[in-house]
C-alpha cells in the first residue's frame, strides 16, 4: 500500500477531490472531500486498503459563510480603495463608486463529518471529510462497512446531531439517555 | 425435545455488570444477555463519567486546557500531556529544546511502567489472586515517589508545557531511577514465576477471548490489544515523535490473540520502556528545558492539525482546528480505549461469564478516559 497508488484510487470516486497535504506539518498525509452521497464509495476503498478508522468527529462551521462574505467584502473594498488611489496618483479623474452589488441571502452554514483513518503498516494517515446542511445533517452510516464505526458515530450524533442514516442505534452515547441537546454545536446554550 | 428443555434453550436474562462492579474498573455498566452461564449478547454502556472535555476545550485558553489532559487516562496522564502538547507545538511551530525531549521521554516511560503495573495487579486481582497487587503497587509507588519529586503530583501530571517541561530534574531522580530500573529488573523473573507460570492463570487465559488481526482493524484497536493479536503497529515506531528514534527498543508482538498475548505484550513493553528510560538517562544532554520564545498568548495559524502518540493502552490522537484566535475552535480527543472497548461485545458472545471477564481484565480499560 502506498499513498500516491491510493491517490488515484480515491481520485476515482465520482466528485472527490483529494490533495496530498504536509505530514509533518499538519499530521495527516491525504485530505479527501467527498458529497454525502459518495462517502460510502470512499470509505470501501479504504477498507479494501486495509486501513483501520481511528475516529468520527464533527466540526460546526456556523458563522462561517458570513465570514466569507465579510472578507469577501473587505477585499473588494480594499481594491477600490487601491484603483482610487492610483488613479488620484495619475491625477486622473476619480471613477464613479459603482454601489455594492445586492447580495442575496446568505447561504446556509455548514457541519462537518470528519473521518480519520490510519493503516498498520504504512504510514499514510487520511482525513475524509463531508460537509452538510446544518437545518439537514445526514450521512449514510459506514457501521456496515467499520462496526467500529458504530460507537463513533453515535458519539458525533450525540454531539453535534448529526444523523446517520441507517444506523442501527443512534441513541445517546456519552449523553444521557434522554438527551435532546447536541453540545458542541456552536448555538449551544445550556 | 421435551417441553422442559424447550422452554431452558429459549430462556435467557439480561445481567447488569456494573456500573459498580470492581471487575468494570470503575463507572462502566456492561448489559448482558445470559443463557446460563453463557454470554448472548453484551453491550457497554458508557458515559457515567462523561464530562465533556472537548467542549470544555472550546472555552479556555489553550494552555488553560493542560490540566484537563492529565484528567483523562489518570494512569497515563503524561502520554495525555504529550498528545496535547505536540499537537499544539505543531500548529504553532514550537521547536522543543533536546533536554525537554529526553525529560518527556523518560517521565512517560516511567509513567508507562507504572501504569502496566497497576494494570498487572488490577487484571490478577480480576481473576481472584489478590497477592500480586500488594506487590505490583509496593513497585508502582518508587515510580509515583520519583515522578512527584520532577512534577509536583502523583497522578494527574501537568508537567508539559508548550516548549517543553515545567521542571528540570536533579541528581537525585538520576539516581532514584537507575535504581528503580535495577529493582524492577530484579523482581520481573519473580512475576513471571509467581504469576505468568501459574497453571491456573494459564488456565483462564490461554485460548481465552480470542480476538482475530481482522476484528482489530474492523474496531480500530491499537496498543497491545493489536500486539496481541500479531499486528505490529506502535505509534512510537508507525510514525515517531518527540526522540524515540534515537532509542533502540523493541516492540513486542504476540500472534496467538487471546488474553495471554495481551498480558505477554505489557509484561514485555516493562522491559523495553526500562530500556529507554536507561538509554535517555545514559545519553542526557544538558541545556535548557523550555524553549525560550514562546509567546505568552499562543495563536496557532488557520487550519487543523493531527498529532498521535502511543500511550499504555494504544493510540492517543488529538486533533485541533484553530481559528486563529487564542481558543481552539474545535479540540478531538481520540482515545485508545473507547475503540478497544468497542470490539468487546462481538469479542465476549457466547463466553461464559468469567471467562469474559478475563477478557475484559485483559482490554486494560481506564473508564475516564473512555468516558471523557
Amino acid at each position: 500500500m502506498n499513498c500516491a497508488a491510493l491517490k488515484e484510487k480515491l481520485a476515482a470516486v465520482p466528485e472527490a477531490l483529494v490533495s496530498e497535504t504536509d505530514y509533518a506539518r499538519k499530521g495527516f498525509a491525504l485530505e479527501v472531500q467527498v458529497s454525502p452521497q459518495q462517502l460510502v464509495a470512499a470509505v470501501s476503498v479504504l477498507d479494501a486498503e486495509g486501513f483501520f478508522l481511528e475516529a468520527i468527529t464533527g466540526v460546526d462551521w456556523l458563522g462561517e459563510q458570513a465570514a466569507l462574505r465579510k472578507e469577501a467584502e473587505a477585499k473588494s473594498a480594499a481594491e477600490a480603495k487601491a484603483q482610487a488611489a492610483a488613479a488620484a496618483a495619475a491625477g486622473e479623474e476619480l471613477p464613479t463608486a459603482e454601489p455594492p452589488a445586492e447580495q442575496g441571502e446568505l447561504p446556509e452554514d455548514e457541519l462537518e463529518a470528519v473521518y480519520d483513518f490510519n493503516h498498520y503498516e504504512s504510514l499514510c494517515r487520511v482525513t475524509l471529510r463531508t460537509r452538510l446542511p446544518r437545518s439537514k445533517p445526514e450521512v449514510p452510516t459506514i457501521s456496515p462497512i467499520y462496526p467500529g464505526a458504530n460507537w463513533h458515530e453515535r458519539e458525533t450524533h450525540d454531539f453535534f446531531g448529526i444523523i446517520f442514516v441507517g444506523h442501527p442505534c443512534l441513541e445517546p452515547l456519552l449523553l444521557p439517555e434522554d438527551a435532546d441537546y447536541h453540545p458542541l454545536l456552536k448555538d449551544f446554550r445550556p | 425435545m421435551s417441553a422442559f428443555a424447550q422452554s431452558q434453550a429459549n430462556e435467557t436474562f439480561v445481567l447488569n455488570l456494573g456500573p459498580q462492579h470492581p471487575a468494570t474498573h470503575g463507572v462502566l455498566r456492561v448489559k448482558l444477555t445470559m443463557d446460563g452461564e453463557y454470554i448472548v449478547e453484551a453491550e457497554p454502556v458508557l458515559g457515567y463519567i462523561h464530562r465533556m472535555h472537548e467542549k470544555m476545550g472550546e472555552n479556555r485558553t489553550w494552555a488553560q486546557f493542560l490540566p484537563n489532559t492529565g484528567r483523562m487516562d489518570y494512569l497515563h496522564a503524561l502520554a495525555f500531556n504529550h498528545g496535547y502538547v505536540a499537537v499544539v507545538e505543531r500548529a504553532a511551530g514550537i521547536e522543543v529544546p533536546e533536554r525537554a525531549e529526553y525529560l518527556r521521554v523518560i517521565t512517560t516511560e516511567l509513567n508507562r511502567v507504572s501504569s502496566h503495573l497497576l494494570w498487572f495487579g488490577a487484571f490478577i486481582l480480576d481473576l481472584g489472586g489478590f497477592s500480586p497487587l500488594l506487590y505490583a503497587f509496593d513497585d508502582r509507588e518508587h515510580i509515583l515517589d520519583l515522578l512527584e519529586s520532577v512534577t509536583g503530583s502523583r497522578l494527574t501530571y501537568c508537567y508539559f508545557r508548550f516548549g517543553g517541561v515545567y521542571n528540570d530534574i536533579d541528581d537525585n531522580f538520576a539516581t532514584g531511577a537507575r535504581a528503580f530500573i535495577k529493582r524492577l529488573r530484579g523482581r520481573m523473573p519473580m512475576y513471571h514465576k509467581l504469576v505468568t507460570k501459574n497453571i491456573i492463570l494459564m488456565k483462564r487465559l490461554q485460548e481465552v477471548g480470542p480476538i482475530s488481526a481482522e476484528m482489530c482493524r474492523k474496531y480500530g484497536a491499537t496498543g497491545p490489544v493489536c500486539r496481541g493479536s500479531g499486528i505490529n503497529f506502535d505509534v512510537r515506531r508507525h510514525e515517531p515523535y518527540s526522540i524515540y528514534p534515537e532509542f533502540d527498543f523493541e516492540v513486542p508482538v504476540y500472534e496467538q490473540g487471546d488474553s495471554m498475548a495481551r498480558y505477554m505484550v505489557r509484561m514485555d513493553e516493562m522491559e523495553q520502556s526500562l530500556r529507554i528510560v536507561e538509554q535517555a538517562l545514559d545519553k542526557l544532554p544538558e541545556g535548557p528545558v523550555m524553549a525560550e520564545k514562546v509567546p505568552k498568548i499562543l495563536k496557532p495559524p488557520k487550519g487543523d492539525y493531527y498529532h498521535a502518540v502511543e500511550t499504555a493502552r494504544g493510540s492517543f490522537g488529538v486533533r485541533v482546528v484553530s481559528d486563529g484566535s487564542n481558543t481552539p475552535y474545535r479540540l478531538k480527543l481520540r482515545s485508545p480505549t473507547f475503540s478497544n472497548l468497542s470490539l468487546f461485545g462481538e469479542a465476549c458472545r457466547g463466553m461464559l461469564l468469567p471467562d469474559a471477564l478475563a477478557l475484559m481484565g485483559s482490554l486494560d480499560l481506564v473508564i475516564p478516559e473512555i468516558d471523557r
